[in-house]
């Protein structure tokens, strides 16, 4: 159905070409994954699918990309448009009107298909989507999971054979991934479209896959076949596959339920470790957060948190436990905008040294909640203090000190053109030394140089861009909106990395996410919002493990045996050996 | 709506007779052209009096049918933005006429200002000097005759979707009504870009106001609108934006033709009826150049291969709603024609403004939208479309 012959594209500038030599056919009515770390050309790739590398993008494309027999050398992407369906990452940038049902319809229309046979389509796909009830809303009023869904039948309608999608679920809540992959499932077993879709979380596609293929390095010929072989050897995979590269399960499985029926063994011989303790790396109880000097503290990081010229970042072990001031504190918050009211009687604190994961689905307020804590909402009802002080009555420069947000589009944060002048201008905002922010910036992202654009960096090297702007100042609460939205495996657990050691160094962390995984690798504590309100708030293994929805693959794997993270159980397989 | 919904015997409801309006769905929505016809003529009645009752009455009229027949949406709320402007216009005519004086000659003095000395050549010009109330009066009516007029303008704007209005055109046209269409929708992405990017600016620690605020995140606004208008391009063409049929080539050349001809038509036939000397050809001129232009358009529909989806229909209500407005400028004209002094009343002596029966009633017509056109949900939470 999609064949690539020899294909290379390389970019206007680009030392190297970003795709060569890529030899690729994918046969009619299959699913096929593509994977790799960040930056290998996982959306050129697609983009060269629909016409629209080079069309559009510009660049020079060698070799031959020819879709059900059309070559896109002669076809423009609007003479492919009945032919290939193409769902970028962003939808917002993807809708061309303005309510559901005309959005769901404008491909049609483009076309020239017949006024009954589009409404007929419409009336389909808004059921197929589970889009009927919103079919008259205007689309800026939809959470951000509606959105994709109405992005996603907005390309169905036509009924394309060829459906390409970049990161169609990630930054879906659990649930509505789950709703968009069924889906796909649907199209792909009973209307035979194929579908070529790019994924950084494999975890949840992974299973649904015929084929894989595997853009290992930038530059580097893809692999492919079937999933279980190239999950063996790709540097990208899911906790699933990492448990059975440990555990040495052969073949590799890939969907939990796969996993378990060859989890006997390992489930016997982790027994005797006595899973309610946690493991070693695993973060410990709330009440007792690690001591902040213990750790020989000779990264900058460090360095700057010493420095602290406010109320120290990290209390002593002493003072941490209930009786200590809490980072940030909300009693019975309520949060109205307009006629909705977003947050509801929400009561929550955090103290030093504690990780908390926000958790809910699309809309439930999560966002808003951080929002209140650093004061860019204000409270219709109720109090927050953060740092002891009301957010939103404090002037920004004094609240910079006490609370530091890093928001989804860590983009929002960057107005300089060169990574030095960020700093620069952090430093000077938040009153440090000239060069502290700089010296962050080389730790959580080293090589980069002074005069990168910001926008030039990848998803990840400008959150690790806007996490050193935040923590410039120092403060003892962070918080992150969604951080690994868009972050490969790699730069996720680098992220991991850089905020246990903030953790362990005395810093309250509050993420809101939709990753489970992440939760469950770093958060001490997890609440979960619906509708405004809190509806859970224990100990990570407690309510994740409760919660189908809400739990990693290891925790569902070994149930009932609380393991959380395949790290955990390494390293207890390692201790027990 | 319909006839065998009022047979069906059916206790637990109450039954609304056939003739009552609807609750609104996409299907019986009233075509935002026949908003835009009713509103044009309470506006064109507007235009012919400045009788400040009957203004008032016309005003009063619009804001009526809005009230009981605007949705939530956005472009809804503009409603009060207009009221605002034309007291605005009020305003400012009254200052003018303050500062810059006025023709109209007046015994009332209401107070005098020290008046500017001018050279001889701005002989006609005034400024300060003795202001009237005769004088006030006048560019009170005048001012309110204008403000009328845009309020009328905005009670369309708020009750008519603009995309809708703009989907209506047609075929050759369609491509650049949906690039219209797609710029709406940029405006409020900025300002909400705007809006983020400010609340934002409180996480480096600077304040969120000001100049300077509205400066830095200048830039970053319109890159971001930049990229997203690359990025729109891209899916509209992914999505078939732009495909064209194959039409012959004899065709092509008559579309061409026809549209280039009667566009030149429609330039001389106006500069006919505007010219002095050429009003005998003028309107034939204008008349052959828009049937023209108008085949030609339609002809070049022909090259778009492009279907409507659900496109709105003009039903009893819609022209009723048109009619309505119609109405209420044509017995305007008429009154304006039987009965002028009424419908402007003296300022100079002055007079107390009466309300003149007839037109008084005849405005009243306007009201029939807000009992014939269907009835948007309630934005307090409307059940599904009961």
């Amino acid at each position: 159905m999609i064949r690539f012959d020899d294909v290379s594209v390389r970019y206007e500038g680009a030392g190297r070409p970003t795709l060569a030599g890529v030899d690729l056919t994918v046969p009619e009515g299959e699913l096929v994954l593509l994977v790799g770390p960040s930056g290998v050309g996982k959306s050129t790739l697609l983009g060269a699918v629909s016409g629209l590398v080079p069309h559009f993008t510009g660049g020079t494309l060698t070799g031959r990309v020819t879709v059900d027999g059309r070559d896109t050398r002669t076809h423009k992407p609007r003479e492919l448009a009945d032919l290939v369906g193409t769902v970028g990452q962003d939808p917002l940038a993807h809708f061309v009107t303005d309510t559901v049902e005309d959005e769901l319809a404008y491909g049609m229309e483009s076309l020239g298909l017949a006024p009954d046979v589009m409404r007929r389509r419409v009336e389909e796909t808004l059921d197929l989507l589970g889009l009927a009830g919103l079919r008259d809303r205007p689309i800026a009023t939809l959470s951000g999971g509606q959105q994709q869904r109405v992005a996603i039948g907005s390309v169905l309608t036509p009924h394309p054979r060829v459906l390409v999608l970049d990161e169609p679920t990630s930054a879906l809540d659990p649930a509505a991934a789950e709703e968009v992959l069924a889906v796909l499932q649907r199209l792909v077993h009973d209307l035979g479209t194929t579908v070529l879709m790019a994924e950084h979380r494999l975890e949840r596609v992974v299973q649904y896959a015929d084929r894989v293929v595997l853009l290992p390095s930038p530059g580097a010929p893809p692999v492919m076949g079937a999933p279980a072989d190239i999950m063996a050897v790709s540097p990208v995979h899911p906790p699933v596959v990492a448990l059975g590269r440990l555990a040495d399960w052969e073949p590799l499985p890939l969907s939990v339920r796969d996993a378990r029926r060859r989890a006997g063994g390992l489930r016997d011989r982790l027994a005797d470790v006595a899973p309610g303790h946690p493991a070693p790396d695993a973060p410990g109880a709330p009440a007792d957060p690690l001591p902040p000097r213990t750790a020989p503290s000779r990264s900058a990081l460090a360095r700057l948190f010493r420095r602290a010229p406010h109320e120290a970042p990290a209390p002593d072990p002493a003072t941490g436990g209930p009786g200590g001031t809490p980072a940030a504190q909300a009693e019975r918050l309520g949060v109205r905008r307009g006629r909705v009211e977003a947050l509801r009687r929400v009561t929550l604190t955090v103290r030093a040294g504690e990780t908390v994961a926000l958790m809910g689905r699309n809309g439930a307020g999560k966002s808003t909640l951080l929002g209140a804590l650093v004061g860019m909402v204000e409270p219709t009802s109720g109090t927050v203090l953060t740092g002891g002080l009301a957010p939103h009555r404090t002037p920004p420069r004094e609240m910079v000190r006490r609370v530091g947000l890093v928001p989804q589009e860590p983009r929002d944060l960057l107005y300089a053109d060169t990574v030095a002048a960020e700093c620069a201008a952090a430093d000077a905002d938040a009153g440090a030394e000239p060069g502290s922010c700089r010296a962050l910036v080389s730790e959580l992202l080293p090589g980069v140089a002074d005069d990168t654009h910001p926008r030039d960096l990848s998803e990840g090297q400008r959150l690790a861009l806007a996490l050193a702007l935040v923590l410039t100042a120092p403060p003892p609460l962070l918080l992150l909106d969604e951080p690994t939205r868009g972050l490969d495996y790699a730069a996720k657990a680098r992220l991991v990395g850089v905020l246990r050691a903030l953790a362990a160094e005395g810093h309250a962390i509050v993420l809101a996410t939709h990753d489970v995984e992440l939760a469950a690798e770093l958060a001490h504590r997890v609440v979960i919002l619906a509708d405004g309100e809190v509806v859970a708030d224990g100990p990570t293994a407690e309510v994740v493990v409760s919660s189908p929805a809400f739990s990693p693959q290891t925790a569902k794997i070994l149930a009932p045996q609380e393991w959380l993270t395949v790290s955990q159980v390494r390293a207890a397989l390692e201790g027990g050996a | 709506m319909t006839g065998p919904t009022a047979g069906r015997a059916d206790t637990a409801t109450h039954r609304l007779p056939a003739w009552r309006a609807p609750a609104a769905t996409r299907s019986n929505a009233l075509p935002a052209g026949a908003w835009w016809l009713w509103a044009l003529g309470l506006a064109t009645a507007a235009s012919r009096t400045t009788n400040p009752l009957l203004l008032g009455l016309l005003v009063g009229v619009a804001g009526y049918v809005v009230a009981a027949r605007r949705t939530d949406a956005p472009w809804a709320r503009s409603y009060g933005m207009f009221i605002r402007i034309g007291l605005f216009v009020i305003a400012v005519r009254l200052l003018f006429s303050v500062f810059l004086g006025s023709p109209i000659p007046g015994t009332h003095t209401l107070f005098t200002l020290p008046e500017v000395p001018l050279p001889d050549w701005a002989k006609g010009v005034r400024i300060g000097g003795r202001v009237t109330a005769e004088q006030m009066l006048f560019a009170l009516y005048d001012g309110a005759k204008l403000a009328a007029l845009l309020i009328c303008v905005g009670a369309a704007n708020s009750l008519a979707n603009p995309a809708r209005l703009l989907k209506s055109l047609p075929g050759a046209l369609y491509e650049a009504g949906v690039a219209v269409v797609v710029a709406m929708t940029f405006a409020p992405n900025m300002v909400a870009d705007v809006l983020r990017l400010r609340t934002a600016r409180r996480l480096r620690g600077r304040p969120t106001g000001g100049v300077r605020a509205v400066l830095q995140i200048g830039l970053p606004v319109l890159e971001g609108a930049l990229e997203r208008s690359v990025a729109v391009a891209a899916s509209m063409d992914a999505r078939g934006y732009g495909r064209t049929a194959r039409v012959p080539a004899v065709v092509r050349h008559t579309t061409n033709a026809l549209t280039l001809g009667g566009l030149l038509g429609v330039c001389a036939g106006t500069y006919g009826l505007l010219a002095a000397e050429g009003a005998g050809y003028g309107v034939p001129l204008l008349v052959a150049g828009l049937l023209a232009a108008m085949a030609g358009l339609r002809l070049g529909g022909a090259r778009s291969v492009r279907t409507r989806y659900r496109p709105d229909r003009w039903g009893v209500r819609a022209w009723l709603v048109a009619g309505s407005g119609a109405a209420v400028a044509a017995a305007m004209i008429w009154a304006g024609n039987a009965d002028p002094a009424a419908l402007h009343p003296g300022v100079v002596p002055l007079t107390a403004p009466v309300l003149p029966l007839w037109p008084a009633a005849a405005v009243l017509l306007g009201l029939l939208p807000a009992v014939v056109a269907p009835v948007p949900p309630s934005p307090t939470g409307f059940e599904e479309q009961v």
